[in-house]
């Protein structure tokens, strides 16, 4: 499994009397296959998971991926870290699926044959194959966010981060998106309020107020993250 | 169907018709359409557009739809010319605009948008000696034909909860909420062009 070390790690927002820390002082490495992250509105989950692919770079510290800086390697790190957002509207940038889906493919360097059979066989293993031509918008919200997860593994990140991808679903499509991603290969990092998803993962992250307070097995996790919110 | 409920998937002789080439001769019918002048000339002109749609594999009834939403349009420029200029020049205007909407829409029904999106980006490539960068151009192209349907959502959304509110016709109560939406959603539809690597 790919290596993610966090040292050292603060963000703020704006200068002097208007800055606001919304992440401070996180020192963390992660080499498991599933990690959870959890925490209350506001914690700072949200803007650790986007500094894993360099969305947000730190205002102190590094965040290196198998050894690549988020700062100065932030292409190889984005392509190395696949980031799928809560909203898949706001991720999805193509009309059309097979479109969507051949987005990220076409600065890959390969041929139009290349790309038409990668997105078929990813269309397909995701059980989109029959929307392929189909306008995005007009999928229900679990296809979304099924295509958007689809057009981000369909570049082969070896790091799958994922941002609250049941928030906006009902329990039908959020169950077909659980177990999409619990039967996916890669390393996946899983920021969630739907706890029940962490169940067999190797690892749980608590934030709370802008500080990871909490690093272990998911039921102790779990169980820290309701005694703070309680 | 592409974004807009238009592309038909089909393997027919106009779907198969390169993208550029589809886009050249709209542009070309465009220009010509200044020089009809007679009643038969649109008739010709229309019959052509819709021997297309047939050879699209294209039903009427969808070359219907195309021309539906400029009925009211279609109709006010009818009734001026009609006043003004006579009957001549009523028929041939309203059967310019007619032949345009079906080109166009026959185009889109025919094309996938990377495809035209792709034809653009090779047309604007001489232009990089002028700064333009053709690949921007194309993705500004494919975010704005993707944005539509969400922008037609928000205002959707914004709209059910100003009924929902006992709000009713309220300009600044529905332009305000929508523009500040649309301003998030664009912000948000930058981090994930970045997260999939535009930029690099």
């Amino acid at each position: 499994m790919p290596v993610i070390e966090v040292s050292g790690v603060t963000h703020a927002y704006g200068e002097g009397a208007g800055r606001r820390v919304v992440l401070r002082d996180v020192s963390v490495t992660l080499s498991e296959q599933r990690v959870g992250i959890i925490g209350a509105n506001g914690s700072g989950k949200s803007t650790f998971v986007r500094m894993l692919n360099g969305l947000v770079l730190p205002t102190e510290g590094t965040v290196c991926v198998d050894g690549l800086d988020a700062r100065k390697d932030g292409r190889e790190v984005r392509r190395r870290v696949g980031f799928c957002f809560t909203d898949p509207d706001a991720q999805i940038v193509m009309p059309t699926v097979a479109e969507d889906v051949a987005f990220g493919l076409r600065r890959r360097g390969l041929s139009k044959r290349e790309i038409a059979a990668k997105v078929r066989s990813t269309l397909e293993t995701y059980g989109l194959a029959e929307h392929a031509d189909h306008p995005a918008h007009l999928l229900s919200g679990g296809q979304k966010q099924l295509l958007a997860l689809s057009s981000v593994l369909v570049t082969d990140p070896a790091v799958l981060v994922l941002d609250e991808p049941t928030t906006l679903l009902d329990l039908r499509n959020a169950a077909v998106v659980q177990r999409v991603v619990r039967d996916l290969p890669h390393q996946v990092l899983l920021v969630t309020h739907h706890l029940d998803l962490l169940e067999d993962f190797e690892r749980v992250l608590v934030f709370d107020q802008t500080r990871l307070v909490y690093d272990g097995k998911p039921d102790a996790a779990v169980q820290h993250y309701r005694e703070l919110m309680t | 169907m592409n974004s807009l409920g238009l592309y038909v998937p089909g393997t027919s002789p106009v779907h198969r018709m390169p993208a550029g080439a589809k886009l050249l001769a709209m542009l070309a019918a465009g220009a010509g359409s200044v020089l009809l002048h007679q009643p038969w000339q649109v008739g010709v002109a229309v019959t052509l557009a819709l021997v297309g749609y047939r050879l699209g594999g294209l039903t009427v009834r969808m070359a219907l739809r195309q021309v539906r939403p400029l009925l009211m349009v279609v109709g006010l420029v009818a009734v001026f010319h009609l006043v003004v200029n006579g009957w001549e020049r009523a028929v041939v205007f309203v059967g310019v605009i007619v032949t345009l909407v079906l080109l166009a829409g026959l185009v889109t029904l025919t094309t996938r948008t990377t495809d035209m999106v792709d034809a653009i980006v090779r047309a604007a490539r001489p232009l990089r000696v002028v700064g333009v960068h053709p690949e921007r151009l194309g993705l500004l192209m494919a975010l704005g034909i993707r944005s539509v349907p969400v922008v037609v959502g928000l205002a959707e959304e914004v709209r059910d909860a100003q009924r929902a509110r006992g709000l009713t016709a309220s300009p600044r109560a529905f332009a305000v909420p929508l523009i500040v939406r649309s301003l998030r959603h664009a912000d948000a539809l930058g981090d994930a062009l970045v997260a999939r690597g535009v930029d690099d």
